[in-house]
């Protein structure tokens, strides 16, 4: 069934005009082409793919609030902390040093750290020698050496394996997978092997010290297709026993790839490949932790939750943005109650762990709101927006004011030609807002 | 700490990777020449006539067989029609680096410059009943097995007029007799060796060619397959590309056993020179002799080498040095050495091959200029495709 678009919500025609009509989506996108809404078009040759297009002014991830650009802002990361054991401060009690990182940076950091910090840690992959394909080991075999760092062939489901038996015995073994889509011939190894061995031996293995952690780029690019642009955390949420973490951006990554790397449960660590370069943090240098397995309130709110967690937060914060402030151009397809200057209160949750979910503070949140809406880039079926949506209207039934809203990729392959069209867009996030607030 | 930094710099340049061979055209003894091969006998007036050349004899390795005969019969036309084959998929695959630097092929791509001579030596031992499958080098297989330029093209372009219609991309690409094109290293050849059961079980004489790279030899899919393979006795020439470098890595640095046409245990194995392309035309020939009399599987290892990077990302300069490349271009290139055995041999002169030259460009202009204009998918192809439409197909064949 092809995607829809329209906004089938009952009491918002309340609030928007009688007629049924095209959606705010459809509206806004047939503005686009008469009010010359979208960017300036491309000169080049050939026809353009359809895009799905951002409205105007909307801001690039690197420009994205979400992103802490001042030390000040950094170090005041909530949980963090700092391995020394001193605050903020730090030791000397005068501060700490930042430096502007991108994810990579921050990931080639957290791993620089964990090597420094513990003889046992090893980390392998294909090409991660020389830095892997996205350069997020870059320098570690020249500063570590290469029996601390090195490449394997070409052999996902070896490298798992390997990876799961290095680590049974003590040693802290972190893994790169090239691709997140490379992973599959790994799911046995890690679903079987990995989720199962604390479990199956009773508590026994791994031996104390022992740590798994796999790391794989996920996401789409634009332009990735059916093998480069995959979203494949859905398929694990029913490895229990695999912890799946995804940062949002280099300060988390640094943070929470260090918890993983020190944590002894195996998990999956899985980094929007669009971050590695585009975000760009102030990123404490000293050694931090962030802590796993709970959710972060980005942005507080009152009238509803958007949960999200990885690249699409960035367009999530978009969206509320817009909802906030919305152009002259979207002004008449607001319904009177959600026009300025009655402010609206969106509350925005990073999940940063998939699996297991950190359900219990995600219903405290959304009881205090009533509305929730997921966004997540994988497809709806088997996903963490369904997964989450099914736990949430269970244990907050009663809290709901509105259907769950679910803003995500399409039940199809990552198609070659529409991955932006595959990718949620702050307009479509803006529209399930809208439908959700007025329903 | 400044002394820490000197020392780790100094560390980091004792331990820079340096490539582990100066040059890489003798492996183990095997002639890797694209020009060694000498006509038997006088060469026939006409041009459709056979003649008999002669392979050097180290063109083969064998491992649990004899070595085919090094002789081969090819006439004085096939040989000018492997030229021009050649020089055509080496402009395509020049072609679709240009797009990809004009940013109109967007995503993944892997070109085979240097290893023509496999698809086009292999496609000349074939017939459309034979089946091929390989991963995402997979352009010039797809060209020869029915495909056309411009369709390659359009697919990397991700226009309506590519042969998957713009939804597969550089990786994905399939005629009736090709199956892909697949993104994930070792992937397909597993699934080769089903298309060859089914060979097996209509009792076709056909063969099924399952190519992968030296870096997907070792991943276990493909021993899974070896064993289903030699187990039930499949149809299936298991390929190894050797171009000596999976991805970054060299072969060395990724596999206990280099010499990959041994890596099949029971299954016979042959190894070639890949750059030769009268020595690949004979392997492939004998391959499929061997497969379809019911000898069962074999592996074959084509030495070759791809000069640019694995993909477009990749430099291909970084894991092993200028020269290194260089030497294998100057001295081993398989266009370069078709090129002089049919001079050499009088087959035609110098002026008709710059002809073919020629019009392999404009061709390959020609297909570039009309892959352009062809729009990209409409937008209702996004979510067409997923499912199989229509009732359940009872049929089979292969």
């Amino acid at each position: 069934m092809p995607p829809r678009f329209s906004l089938p919500c009952r009491s918002a025609s309340a609030y928007f005009s009688k007629r049924p009509g095209p959606s705010v989506l459809g509206r806004l996108r047939g503005q686009h082409v008469d009010a010359g809404l979208s960017s300036p078009r491309r000169a080049r040759a050939a026809p353009s793919p359809p895009e799905a297009q951002g409205v105007e002014g909307e801001p690039s991830i690197s420009e994205n609030q979400l992103l802490l650009s001042s030390a000040q802002e950094a170090l005041a990361t909530p949980g963090l902390h700092f391995t020394d054991g001193h605050g903020p401060l730090g030791p000397t009690g005068r501060g700490r040093q930042t430096r502007r990182m991108n994810l990579y940076g921050a990931i080639r950091e957290a791993l620089g750290t964990a090597l420094g910090s513990n003889p046992k840690a090893v980390i392998f992959g294909e090409d991660v020698a020389f830095g892997g394909v996205f350069r997020c080991s870059m320098g570690l075999m020249e500063e570590f050496g290469k029996k601390r760092v090195f490449n394997t062939p070409l052999s996902e489901q070896g490298i798992a394996g390997f990876g799961i038996g290095f680590a049974s015995v003590g040693a802290t073994a972190i893994a790169e997978i090239q691709f997140g889509d490379y992973i599959f011939p790994a799911f046995d190894q890690l679903v079987n092997e990995a989720a199962k061995q604390h479990y199956a031996s009773g508590g026994a293995y791994p031996l104390p010290g022992g740590s798994l952690t796999i790391r794989a780029p996920i996401g789409s690019v634009g332009h990735g297709g059916l093998y480069h642009s995959q979203s494949p955390e859905g398929f694990f949420l029913g490895a229990a026993g695999l912890k799946v973490v995804i940062p949002r951006s280099p300060i988390q990554a640094k943070g929470l790839l260090l918890s993983a790397i020190r944590d002894p449960s195996p998990i999956l660590f899985l980094e929007p490949k669009i971050l590695y370069r585009a975000a760009v943090e102030e990123v404490p240098i000293d050694d931090y932790t962030l802590p796993l397995g709970q959710m972060e309130i980005v942005r507080p709110g009152t009238d509803l939750t958007l949960i999200s967690y990885g690249l699409p937060l960035y367009t999530c914060l978009n969206a509320i943005t817009l909802l906030h402030d919305p152009p002259a151009t979207l002004m008449p397809l607001l319904p009177d109650k959600l026009r300025p200057p009655r402010p609206i209160s969106i509350q925005l949750i990073d999940l940063r762990m998939i699996n297991p979910l950190p359900i219990n503070s995600v219903v405290e949140a959304i009881k205090q709101t009533g509305r929730v809406v997921i966004v997540h880039e994988a497809g709806p079926s088997g996903g963490v927006g369904n997964n989450l949506a099914g736990e949430l209207g269970r244990r907050a039934f009663e809290y709901l004011e509105a259907p769950i809203g679910l803003v995500s990729g399409w039940d199809t392959p990552v198609p070659l030609t529409f991955e932006r069209f595959y990718q949620p867009d702050v307009i479509r996030v803006f529209d399930k807002l809208l439908e959700t607030l007025s329903y | 700490m400044s002394f820490v930094l000197r020392t780790r710099a100094l560390r980091a340049r004792h331990l820079a990777v340096k490539p582990l061979r100066s040059g890489v055209t003798q492996v183990r003894g095997l002639q890797t020449d694209a020009d060694k091969s000498s006509p038997a006998e006088s060469l026939p007036e006409s041009g459709s006539a056979t003649f008999k050349v002669n392979l050097p004899g180290d063109s083969f390795h064998s491992y649990r067989c004899d070595v085919p005969d090094p002789e081969i019969e090819i006439s004085k036309d096939g040989l000018v029609d492997m030229y021009h084959k050649m020089v055509q998929m080496r402009r395509m695959e020049q072609a679709a680096d240009a797009l990809y630097k004009q940013k109109l092929i967007r995503g993944f791509c892997h070109l085979a410059i240097g290893q023509e001579a496999i698809s086009v030596g292999m496609e000349k031992a074939m017939t459309p009943d034979d089946r091929v499958i390989t991963a995402y080098r997979c352009h010039t297989f797809a060209v020869m097995r029915g495909g056309t330029i411009k369709g390659v093209l359009a697919e990397l372009m991700g226009r309506q007029a590519g042969m998957s219609h713009g939804k597969g991309g550089s990786m994905h690409i399939f005629t009736p007799s090709f199956f892909g094109g697949n993104g994930i290293v070792g992937a397909q050849v597993p699934v080769g060796t089903g298309i060859a059961f089914a060979q097996k079980y209509l009792n076709k004489p056909s063969v099924t060619f399952a190519l992968y790279g030296d870096g997907a030899s070792n991943q276990g899919q493909v021993f899974e397959s070896y064993n289903m393979a030699k187990l039930w006795n499949l149809p299936v020439v298991f390929s190894c590309e050797n171009n000596k470098y999976g991805m970054g890595t060299s072969a060395e640095r990724a596999a206990m056993n280099t010499s990959f046409f041994t890596r099949g245990d029971q299954i016979p194995g042959l190894q070639v020179n890949g750059m030769d392309i009268l020595a690949v035309l004979r392997a492939a020939q004998w391959a499929k002799e061997w497969t379809v009399s019911g000898k069962g599987p074999l592996v074959m290892e084509f030495v070759t080498y791809r000069y640019g990077g694995h993909s477009m990302s990749d430099p291909g300069t970084t894991y092993r040095t200028r020269e290194e490349i260089q030497q294998v271009r100057s001295k081993s290139d398989a266009i370069a050495g078709l090129r002089r055995y049919i001079l050499e041999w009088g087959v035609t002169d110098e002026d008709s091959l710059k002809a073919i030259d020629k019009s392999a460009k404009e061709e390959v202009d020609h297909a570039v200029e009309e892959a352009k204009q062809s729009p990209h998918p409409d937008l209702k192809d996004f979510w067409t495709d997923i499912y199989v439409s229509g009732r359940p197909n009872l049929s089979f064949s292969v």
